[in-house]
């Protein structure tokens, strides 16, 4: 064997082995880079063509909902497969009717019970027979179209969840689905009206709604509930405050909610519309709930309340016993007036 | 009984949208309305596949659960209908359904629907007319069950990717194949609409 030969056998071995290292180093790369890359073959070393295929089960586990292309110019259709739908059934045809069924019937036996057991509140010192302006035409006119809408609209969309199983055994299928029907068309329309209705309570009431240091003594002293102990309070009491604010809150979410789906696709899409009906439901029953209770206190719990908002004038010492502080500013400006009963 | 049911066979779906254009067709479907469409999925990656979809006649249907006229019912075939007389469009199924399958005309201001409208498994109406007749077909578009035949959108599909009728002779039609070719991307929706996927 020559030296040459030699040399040349040492060289191709290191170039071997150089280009083994080269192979080896990007292999590595390679399966770095694309640990679970697409594998075009089967184990046993057969063209797979579903082997990068898009599956069902993994596209869900990482979405809930299944979208893509879509050939047709609709293209909100584009949502293949979305199993939440079968959640918002759960929602809709168990949760809300025994949420919605609980919280409203609850209510209504609570109010029984407190009327039972407390009463009408009275006018303590009986009727002074002399009148005091309390709320302004313009003031009940807000009032009552407020008032109105949210009633059509509680019982239309009451309707909607609970007509199936109170009234479509009664009335039977068909004139069920014609009342059904006009509700709908209440519903939708009547919205307009109680988003104006509440906008004008809003800006005439929100600046005598304002939170103040007497509410917190209204709230100690048991917020007139407490026949002994006499509970302070400005134009509206802390228990009004929270009814307004609550109105506010609760108005705001169910017509945000109301309006996306008034106007489906517009702002949403699927997902959007079954988070905004879910949340429409639930406001709107716990809603219905504390109103129910608004006008329990406002009418049969208490003496010399409906008046305010019947007629705007109410009696002399119902103001000195639940508004004291209004009625002692209404003193100090004049107000008071001289109109006897 | 036989339990009608859709299966596609997305390895096989070319997105030619025969299907969608055979079902409109033979059932007059209004403009703006599509009882089926088809689906492209991670459309022009590697693995892309197309789905063919459209009312799967679920098993616990959600539609007729939320309906709040109960207007949406199962037939002995396990068909789901729909009684358009009785329907509000209220949108309610729509939100409840898991493949996007009814369709509202617009019919005012707004989003107002009209009364909705899907597949019908080619199986004609769920309200009073007669089986067959002139007015079932103007509401509902064709009976083809009722003539022995089954869904124009499959018995059209080209590449016999869309496969409808009995759900025990589909899915054993299904699982030959992929026992034959030796893969399968399975039966989109069926676990949603059915509770069961097809064992391969």
């Amino acid at each position: 064997m020559s030296s040459d030969s030699l040399e040349s056998g040492w060289l191709g071995a290191t170039a071997m082995f150089r280009r083994g290292v080269g192979l080896f180093v990007l292999l590595v790369a390679l399966l770095v880079a694309a640990p679970s890359g697409a594998q075009e073959h089967s184990p046993d070393g057969a063209f797979a063509p579903d082997a990068s295929a898009v599956k069902e089960q993994a596209l869900l586990e990482q979405e809930a909902r299944i979208q893509g292309r879509i050939d047709i110019p609709d293209r909100r259709a584009a949502v293949l497969i979305q199993p939440a739908g079968r959640r918002w059934d759960y929602f809709h045809e168990f949760t809300l009717h025994w949420v919605g069924a609980i919280v409203i019937l609850g209510m209504i036996v609570l109010l029984a019970l407190a009327y039972l057991i407390m009463g009408r509140i009275r006018i303590a010192a009986g009727r002074a027979g002399k009148k005091l302006v309390r709320f302004s035409f313009f003031e009940r006119f807000s009032h009552w179209l407020t008032a109105t809408s949210f009633v059509l609209l509680a019982l239309t969309g009451l309707n909607i969840t609970f007509g199936k199983l109170v009234l479509l055994p009664v009335m039977g299928a068909e004139a069920f689905s014609a009342l059904a029907q006009v509700a709908k068309y209440v519903h939708n329309f009547v919205s307009f009206a109680f988003i104006l209705g509440l906008a004008l309570i809003v800006s005439l009431w929100i600046k005598d709604n304002l939170p103040r240091k007497v509410d917190l003594d209204w709230i100690k002293q048991g917020g007139g509930f407490i026949k002994s102990k006499h509970a302070p309070a400005g134009r509206f009491n802390a228990g009004e405050k929270l009814v307004f604010w609550f109105a506010l809150g609760a108005g705001a979410a169910v017509i945000v909610s109301g309006l996306l789906l008034l106007f489906p696709f517009y702002v949403t899409g699927i997902a959007g519309m079954q988070i905004a009906q879910v949340v429409h439901a639930l406001v709107a029953v716990v809603f219905v709930a504390v109103i129910i209770a608004h006008i329990y206190i406002g009418t049969l719990g208490m003496e010399g309340a409906f008046e305010a908002m019947g007629t705007g004038e109410v009696d002399l010492n119902w103001a000195k016993e639940h508004h004291d502080q209004w009625f002692a500013e209404k003193q100090a400006r004049g107000e008071l007036g001289n109109r006897s009963a | 009984m036989a339990r009608m049911k859709f299966l596609c066979d997305a390895d096989r779906c070319i997105d030619c949208n025969a299907c969608v254009t055979a079902c409109k067709n033979e059932n007059e479907v209004p403009w703006g309305l599509n009882r089926r469409r088809v689906v492209t999925i991670n459309d022009g990656k590697p693995g892309e596949r197309s789905v063919s979809m459209a009312c799967m006649h679920c098993t616990d249907s959600p539609c007729a659960a939320v309906c709040p006229v109960k207007c949406i019912f199962q037939t002995d075939d396990g068909v789901v209908l729909h009684d358009k007389d009785l329907c509000i469009g209220c949108g309610y199924c729509f939100y409840a359904c898991p493949f996007g399958a009814p369709q509202y005309p617009k019919i005012g201001n707004f989003g107002t629907r009209g009364k909705m409208d899907k597949c019908t498994f080619c199986a004609g109406g769920g309200g009073p007319e007669v089986s067959g007749s002139r007015e079932e077909y103007r509401k509902y578009g064709s009976n083809r069950l009722a003539q022995g035949k089954l869904p124009l959108c499959a018995e059209m599909c080209s590449t016999k990717s869309l496969l409808a009728g009995d759900g025990e002779i589909i899915a054993q039609i299904y699982r030959e194949r992929v026992l034959k070719r030796g893969y399968g991307s399975g039966a989109w929706g069926w676990v949603t609409a059915y509770h069961e996927g097809i064992s391969t």
